[in-house]
């Protein structure tokens, strides 16, 4: 039941399938009936990656090749930009990376999804760990294409006093789920794990987390909003384990939704599993429609209704992208936000 | 000017106006006054062009148009302003923010060009200090965490910025202290303008104090059923609303 393991033998039974309880809102199997052939080498994308304005370097991989290393050592500030690319004549492909922060280390990893290709099965596997006292902050926008399928698993694994703090942005594609799973070893170590989704035409996204704290006063804090049109869907599965010992831990979850059309769907799946004391762990979910009351009071002012629409949308999306660190990587986000709404800039 | 004429309208299925008749000439400020349940706010909503306000006979034009033919976005353009009598909190939008796409909406619905937004500003600014606003509020989100006087100032500012002809002041004293309401009232006067139709509405004859009325009109189970000059609203105040609901029964 890995999709990795599926392309690697061309074997579509291997594909995840809504028997996996994991999966059974994100079905590749009952999708893809045969896992296309393996993507051919393709040159470097022509066109620049959309964090291509805030400069640093570029690691680019293509098809699925490309370095499989990332490595800052002690003390290192960086500011790389991490393209995952399915080229016009992507298959399916595996793309797999380690990143490793030493101690104290400080890393803004600007990650995207480029999809170029018509119809690929695409998955990207990165391995990231943390020293002691390292903070990596992670940037995705995956901008997958309409008729693609892809799949992404980071597993990132903390130090003491290590910081995460994470922001996936998504439009999704014709199937596509972004998955991050956390060792939290408490200690002072803390995570935030956002992320928006707004989804139109018949586009899937799928957020997926999982924080296990491992030691004692560990904090997570995690805000997922999204919005869903015409027949899209929106999947999110949040779960944070508490581990036995892992006292003194503070989690807050957040997933707040809207669904703009009657064929839209949400499905939301917040988990906590508490195995300690003295624990403090709250989780939101709330799914709804814009306010008619307020899309009234915008009309009487003049604002018609699809501009007032993008624009509550744009509000309601925009207090994730408000807690992005780096002010360059934010500017981005709300410029993404504000094309794929159609609404005025703030 | 604003004229309605036998204007009928039901909320689900149930009469609340009746054959509601009524002419604002341009430059002047009119009244309605009326009991609870009178059809007041129905009145304000259904030439705003609220969403389930069934018209079911009549017809309200301004300067000739008829309003009812029109979306809410539209009226707004053609120069309606309904200050609600509860405005709405917009989280995460900025008040300067939604102001300035309303006023360039209208602006580009009039075929009018964009206004720049260091003019935008630059008026914004001038407008607030009339009503002793702080700027900074501006830059809040629109009316989250206001008090009911700032969003009541909040609206006065929005109609002085968006300049209409036809202003509806839908129970702008509720929620007022005396300070509050001396404010918003000057705000209200200094709107006042020979090519401006206003329409006060109220419970209550204490607004009229500060905003004086070219005429009063007596709205009662959903029709005009007297209307008359500045003392009529002082004689309501005095003798009630009681022999006004026996003419409507």
């Amino acid at each position: 039941m890995s999709l990795a393991r599926a392309i690697e033998t061309g074997d579509a039974a291997l594909l995840p399938s809504r028997r996996d309880e994991d999966w059974r809102w994100t079905d590749l199997r009952g999708l893809i009936r045969a896992v296309p052939a393996a993507s051919p080498a393709a040159p470097a994308p022509a066109a620049s990656g959309p964090f291509a304005a805030l400069g640093g370097e570029e690691l680019r991989l293509v098809n699925g090749r490309g370095p499989d290393r990332l490595t800052l050592a002690a003390g290192e500030r960086r500011l790389v930009a991490l393209r995952f690319v399915a080229a016009p004549d992507a298959g399916a492909h595996v793309s797999r990376i380690a990143i490793d922060l030493g101690e104290g280390a400080d890393l803004t990893l600007l990650e995207s999804y480029e999809g170029e290709g018509a119809d690929y099965l695409a998955d990207a596997e990165l391995t990231v760990t943390l020293a002691p006292g390292a903070r990596l902050e992670r940037i995705v926008l995956a901008a997958d294409a309409e008729g693609g399928v892809g799949v992404s698993r980071a597993d990132i694994r903390l130090s003491a006093g290590a910081s995460l703090a994470q922001t996936v942005l998504t439009t999704g594609a014709r199937r596509q789920r972004l998955e991050t799973w956390v060792r939290h070893p408490g200690h002072g170590a803390t995570v935030r794990l956002d992320g928006v989704y707004r989804l139109a035409g018949r586009r899937h996204a799928d957020i997926t987390t999982v924080v296990t704290h491992e030691g004692t006063d560990g904090t997570t804090d995690q805000l997922v909003k999204g919005v869903a049109d015409d027949q899209a869907r929106g999947v999110f599965q949040g779960r944070i384990v508490v581990s036995p010992g892992a006292d003194r831990t503070e989690a807050r979850m957040g997933h707040h939704a809207l669904i703009l059309s009657d064929r839209a769907e949400i499905d939301g799946k917040p988990e906590l599993e508490i195995y300690a004391d003295d624990v403090a762990c709250a989780h939101g979910n709330t799914v709804g429609a814009l306010d008619d009351e307020a899309l009234f009071y915008a009309a009487q002012r003049g604002i018609p209704e699809p501009e007032a629409r993008a624009m509550l949308t744009a509000a309601f999306l925009g207090e994730v992208l408000d807690r992005i660190v780096h002010e360059g990587a934010r500017d981005i986000a709300r410029d993404w936000l504000a094309e794929t709404l159609g609404a005025p800039r703030p | 000017m604003l004229s309605i004429k036998n204007l009928s309208v039901s909320i689900d299925d149930k009469a609340i106006l009746s054959g509601l008749s009524l002419d604002v000439p341009t430059g002047e400020v009119h009244a309605i006054m009326g009991p609870n349940g009178a059809g007041k706010s129905t009145l304000s909503y259904t030439l705003a062009g609220k969403p389930g306000y069934q018209v079911t006979g009549g017809s309200a034009t301004l300067d000739g148009v008829n309003l009812l033919d029109l979306d809410p976005s539209q009226r707004a353009a053609r120069g309606v302003f309904l200050s609600f009598q509860y405005p709405l909190e917009i989280p995460g939008v900025p008040a300067l923010t939604f102001l300035r796409t309303a006023l360039n909406a209208q602006h580009k619905a009039r075929g009018e060009a964009e206004v720049s937004a260091p003019d935008f500003l630059r008026l914004v600014r001038g407008k607030a200090a009339a009503l002793r606003m702080d700027f900074d509020m501006l830059k809040r989100a629109l009316n989250v965490g206001f008090s009911g006087g700032e969003k009541k100032r909040m609206e006065i500012l929005q109609m002085s910025v968006l300049s209409p002809r036809l202003a509806i002041l839908d129970e702008t004293d509720s929620g007022l202290d005396i300070d509050a309401l001396r404010i918003v009232s000057d705000g209200v006067n200094a709107l006042r303008a020979p090519d401006r139709s206003m329409l006060v509405i109220t419970h209550y004859q204490r607004l009229l104090d500060y905003i004086r009325p070219d005429r009063v009109h007596v709205l009662s189970a959903g029709r005009i059923v007297a209307s008359g000059g500045p003392d009529l609203a002082l004689e309501l105040e005095r003798e009630g609303y009681d022999k006004y609901s026996k003419v409507a029964a």
